[in-house]
């Protein structure tokens, strides 16, 4: 950092050469740079904001391209009278014209209520909070590890590029990446969790908890049950921040400040980490942010084949309903968390890369 | 290539190192306290009573040869897939809900496990008036609500007024109140029930009835989901102790039940939404039971140890459906089917060159029953067959003469052509999540092909707007039939058709036939079951002649259990029936544990030696990774 600030001032002086006074110089390249940064997070913030409130209008017109009748999806093969369904659309306000219909949600969706379940009778915003804390723990726990992970080989497998251990390590990650997540989920649950030969089952083939611990027994119970589909998520996730890792430092192999930081006599492997690195890891903390942004969305898959009680499993079953008021509440979620999360990566990148947002 | 100098100073990395290590440490204790944050404290409620019950040290001592539950509980744990969608009786309309409430709550009448007549519930006799219209219902004096507090004709009266004066009451079974004019009850063990107008299928009720002590405090019957306080008071054999969205319900059983409790100690219904890995658990011992298998799933258990294979007569049917030419009660047309299948002869030709027996062996690989009246064989009062000269068999001879006949004449490609020069070409709506639907939509492209009919398969996902529109040529369908047949009758009549185009009827296929509704609404107000029966039976062989719906196949219901927990358990029909989803709660209710069971209860305590020898793993890996890391780096080192 000091070498890098030290020809700044230089630079300074010599390309600003008509200056009023000689203390101005620093103060006004700090200033500028922080209003600079300013305008930046500013300007990203203002485009969140616009994205979020096109979703939360385009939410409601999406989900009406579906078709189907929820009324008559809900009660179907079950005996049902037309005054009952009449009832059941007039409670659910399928009954009004479109445009009084949005400007309801509208109204609504601002003050932060997202509607009413059609088929769980509940407001939207404690039936996605219900589920949220399962999807985050799971996927956000698989997040964490696959990226560090991918972080971790990438970098090892780009710095001894062509060598056995890359070869290795990259085809590994590829197969595993081309596995169908499900399918690799109900063999894991057949080799340890039915147990095969002389593998015992270990783990529970399905849920989150078993229901009867509390306390850190229940903690332990959760992390038992969480053991499976984190290593599926893992398994099949952690190519991605591999792959890009290994690409950008590559590119950065051969650059010069790598040789002259070596030069300097710095050990290989404070190169790597100190200078190869950090330059190598802008696309790979887009992919990290991405990733966490999917953190909300869960994985329907896998959520599925462990019956795992998420969003993801939620978002399936108001789409087949549909559900409107839960599947637009979803979506406004799931979108929300993207944005919020491209929007922390990029008032990240300024900090990563000082060159960004100038 | 690159010239490595040694380091001038160690005084950096060992800093660098530190840091590394703060930075570890901190990210380690930050994702503990997130996980920590994140993960739900668990079942609070019932919490106390069964931490005590279930302390987690005890399987550590509990010998290896039991590895049941730290208490020995006697657990019967069923997998099932379908949300709860509330556990109020009012509002729920899932199958799970419903066949919840059975076991939690009485409804006035039952059906006998035998053969399905109407046997006692919460009523013990009943009669009605001459004139028909008023039934009076004798209440069992030996029913108490799970609080302790009688169960009496009161709780049934204020049941059926809520009903019929709240709608928030009567979305789920407001059909059964719409034909009531007064309820009472004049004393706590007798139900006065006046109608406006006679109706046979009183006997059918199947209205789960509330304690009003506890329901009347409820304010906004459209919201209230009944999930927030347990145990949830009932008088069935069962009773609700705790439920997780998705994850469990669990019931304990009622001491108290006037017919004998339950012999388990606890009936669990846990949610396994794949099936393959339900049948995972099964194999296991998580779960001792399964339903809705496929074929592939029950040939893999039919061998394994400990788990019987029950391939059970089901309760649906599974049909050709053909547009008769969609019509509003307002007599409006609408819709697109095609003209040529309102020609009787066309339609029979069409049903003639379906192959039923092929259908059976192929597609459900011999778990069904041939097709052949409306009506399932397993209601067998009120199952029909068609006699000899009225069946429509397999005989594609006589389907091609039929076609002659209706015009349909072949052309020189092979085609069946009409009088306008047009090939007939038919569309056939498919569900595209139903396997069977897609590989019969095959056989039917084959054997109509050879006839010289086109066929389009049309699977989609969501197959009721095209439906609602009238716009089908055919479709698949298939309905699950009730001891009572008065619904699955009652969606072919006019008076299920959609009041205009615009609106939406109860009426499954637009069929509307004065001979129908006739005898419909004889059978509605006969309350002799054997004249009623009749009345059935010549429905269905109305239904049959008129061609508009035609029976493939009756699908078995295929499930699974596990010997050494179930000893013995009632199917209905008793003979040979299924399990999951009876009319009735004898399947869960005669369960009978197996001895040295506890399999089914093991997930529960023996988990703990499992999760201290991963998380002994877990730690060694973790050490190994940082080991070998710190090894690489001293090598570097060294070699530098």
């Amino acid at each position: 950092m000091s070498t890098a600030s030290t020809p700044g001032v230089v630079r300074d002086a010599v390309d600003d050469p008509v200056k009023t006074g000689p203390s101005d110089g620093p103060r006004t390249r700090t200033t500028g740079h922080r209003t600079g940064y300013l305008l930046y997070v500013a300007g990203k913030l203002g485009g969140a904001a616009v994205s979020l409130f096109a979703i939360l209008v385009t939410s409601f017109f999406l989900f009406r391209i579906i078709p189907g009748d929820p009324v008559k999806a809900m009660t179907h093969g079950k005996p049902t009278s037309v005054e009952q369904m009449a009832t059941l659309r007039k409670q659910f306000g399928l009954d009004l014209p479109m445009w009084q219909q949005f400007t309801e949600y509208c109204a609504k969706a601002l003050t932060g209520d997202l509607g009413t379940s059609y088929q769980f009778h509940a407001p939207v915003g404690e039936l996605i909070a219900e589920k949220v804390p399962a999807t985050l723990l799971l996927t956000g726990v698989a997040v964490l590890i696959y990226s560090t992970l991918g972080l971790w080989l990438g970098t090892r497998s780009a710095w001894r590029h062509g060598g056995l251990g890359d070869r290795i390590n990259t085809g590994v990650a590829l197969t595993l990446w081309s596995v169908p997540s499900f399918w690799l989920g109900l063999l894991l649950i057949i080799v340890f969790s039915v147990g095969i030969g002389p593998i015992p089952g270990m783990f529970p083939s399905g849920g989150m908890e078993s229901g009867n611990e509390t306390g850190f027994a229940h903690v332990l119970d959760v992390a038992h049950h969480m053991v499976l589909p984190v290593v599926t998520l893992v398994a099949v996730g952690y190519a991605q921040t591999l792959l890009v890792m290994r690409s950008s430092l590559l590119d950065e192999m051969g650059s010069d400040y790598l040789t002259t930081a070596r030069a300097k006599g710095l050990r290989d492997d404070l190169v790597r980490r100190k200078h190869a690195v950090p330059n190598a890891m802008l696309p790979t903390v887009t992919m990290v942010f991405i990733n966490l942004g999917h953190v909300a969305a869960g994985s329907i898959l896998v959520e599925t084949v462990f019956s795992w009680p998420g969003l993801g499993g939620l978002f399936y079953q108001a789409l087949s309903v549909p559900d409107l008021p839960v599947v637009q509440g979803l979506f406004v979620v799931f979108a929300g968390a993207m944005i919020l999360m491209n929007l922390l990566a990029d008032l990240l990148y300024p900090l990563l890369d000082p060159r960004v947002g100038r | 290539m690159v010239t490595r100098i040694p380091p001038r100073t160690t005084r950096q990395p060992t800093r660098q190192r530190s840091r590394f290590r703060h930075f570890l440490a901190s990210g380690a204790v930050a994702t503990a306290m997130v996980a920590g944050s994140v993960i739900p404290l668990g079942p609070l409620l019932p919490a106390a009573p069964q931490a005590q019950a279930a302390p987690l040290t005890a399987p550590r001592t509990a010998p290896q040869a039991a590895p049941a539950a730290a208490d020995g509980k006697k657990v019967l744990t069923v997998a099932v897939d379908q949300s709860i969608d509330s556990l109020s009786p009012f509002l729920a309309q899932t199958l799970v809900a419903t066949s919840i409430f059975r076991l939690t709550n009485e409804f006035l009448t039952n059906y006998d496990p035998k053969d399905a007549h109407t046997i006692p519930g919460f009523a013990t006799k009943w009669a009605s008036s001459a004139d028909k219209l008023t039934w009076t219902f004798t209440i069992r004096s030996d029913s108490k609500w799970s609080d302790g507090k009688p169960a009496t004709a009161e709780d049934a009266a204020w049941t059926f007024n809520k009903m019929m004066t709240d709608p928030n009451a009567a979305t789920a079974n407001g059909n059964f109140t719409s034909n009531f004019k007064k309820v009472t009850a004049p004393d706590a063990t007798k139900l006065v029930i006046e109608l406006k107008k006679p109706q046979a299928t009183m006997t059918a009720l199947d209205v789960p009835i509330v304690p009003k002590h506890v329901w009347e405090k409820v304010d906004d019957f459209s919201k209230f989901n009944n999930d927030k306080k347990f145990p949830i008071v009932g008088n069935g054999p069962y009773v609700i102790e705790d439920f997780k969205v998705d994850q469990y319900i669990r019931l304990k059983p009622n001491k108290d039940f006037w017919r004998g409790a339950p012999k388990f100690d606890e009936l669990v219904f846990r949610y396994y939404k794949d099936k393959d890995a339900a049948v995972a658990a099964l194999q296991k011992g998580e779960v001792s039971f399964v339903s809705g298998l496929t074929p592939a799933q029950a040939a893999a258990l039919g061998n394994a140890d400990n788990i019987k294979v029950n391939n059970a007569p089901g309760r649906r049917f599974f049909a050709l459906a053909t547009n008769p030419g969609a019509k509003a009660k307002d007599g409006k047309s609408f819709g697109n089917g095609h003209k040529a299948l309102l020609d009787q002869n066309v339609r029979k030709a069409l049903f003639h060159a379906v192959d039923r027996k092929t259908i059976v062996e192929k597609v459900f690989q011999g778990n069904a029953v041939e097709g052949q009246g409306y009506i399932p064989p397993r209601f067998d009062s009120y199952f029909w067959e068609p006699s000899g000269s009225q069946t429509i068999d397999y005989d594609p001879a006589k389907a091609a003469t039929l076609l002659d006949k209706a015009g349909y004449k072949k052309n020189s490609g092979g085609k069946r052509v009409g009088k306008d020069g047009k090939p007939l070409n038919f569309r056939i709506l498919c569900h595209a999540t139903d396997p069977n639907d897609k590989a019969v939509g095959k056989y039917l492209q084959e054997w109509w092909g050879e006839l010289g009919i086109g066929l389009k398969v049309e699977c989609l996902d969501n197959v009721s707007d095209p439906w609602l529109a009238g716009n089908y040529d055919l479709a698949f369908d298939g309905w699950s039939v009730n001891p009572d047949p008065d619904f699955v009758l009652s969606i072919h009549t006019c008076a299920a058709l959609p009041a205009t185009a615009e609106d939406t009827g109860a009426t499954d296929n637009f069929i509307c036939d004065k001979k129908f509704d006739d005898l419909y609404a004889k059978q509605a107000v006969e309350y002799d079951t054997a004249k009623r029966t009749d009345l059935v039976k010549q429905m269905q062989s109305r239904l049959y002649d008129t061609g508009y719906m035609n029976v493939m196949a009756y699908p078995n219901a295929v499930e699974a259990y596990r010997t050494d927990q179930i000893k013995s358990i009632t199917t209905m029909p008793e003979a040979a029936g299924n399990l999951w989803g009876q009319d009735g709660y004898w399947s869960w209710w005669s369960a009978v544990p197996a001895d040295g069971t506890g399999e089914a209860s093991s997930d529960s305590g023996s988990s703990t030696g499992t999760i201290i020898g991963i998380g002994a793993a877990a730690v060694v890996v973790v050490a190994l990774g940082i080991f070998f890391a710190i090894r690489r780096r001293s090598t570097a080192e060294d070699r530098e």
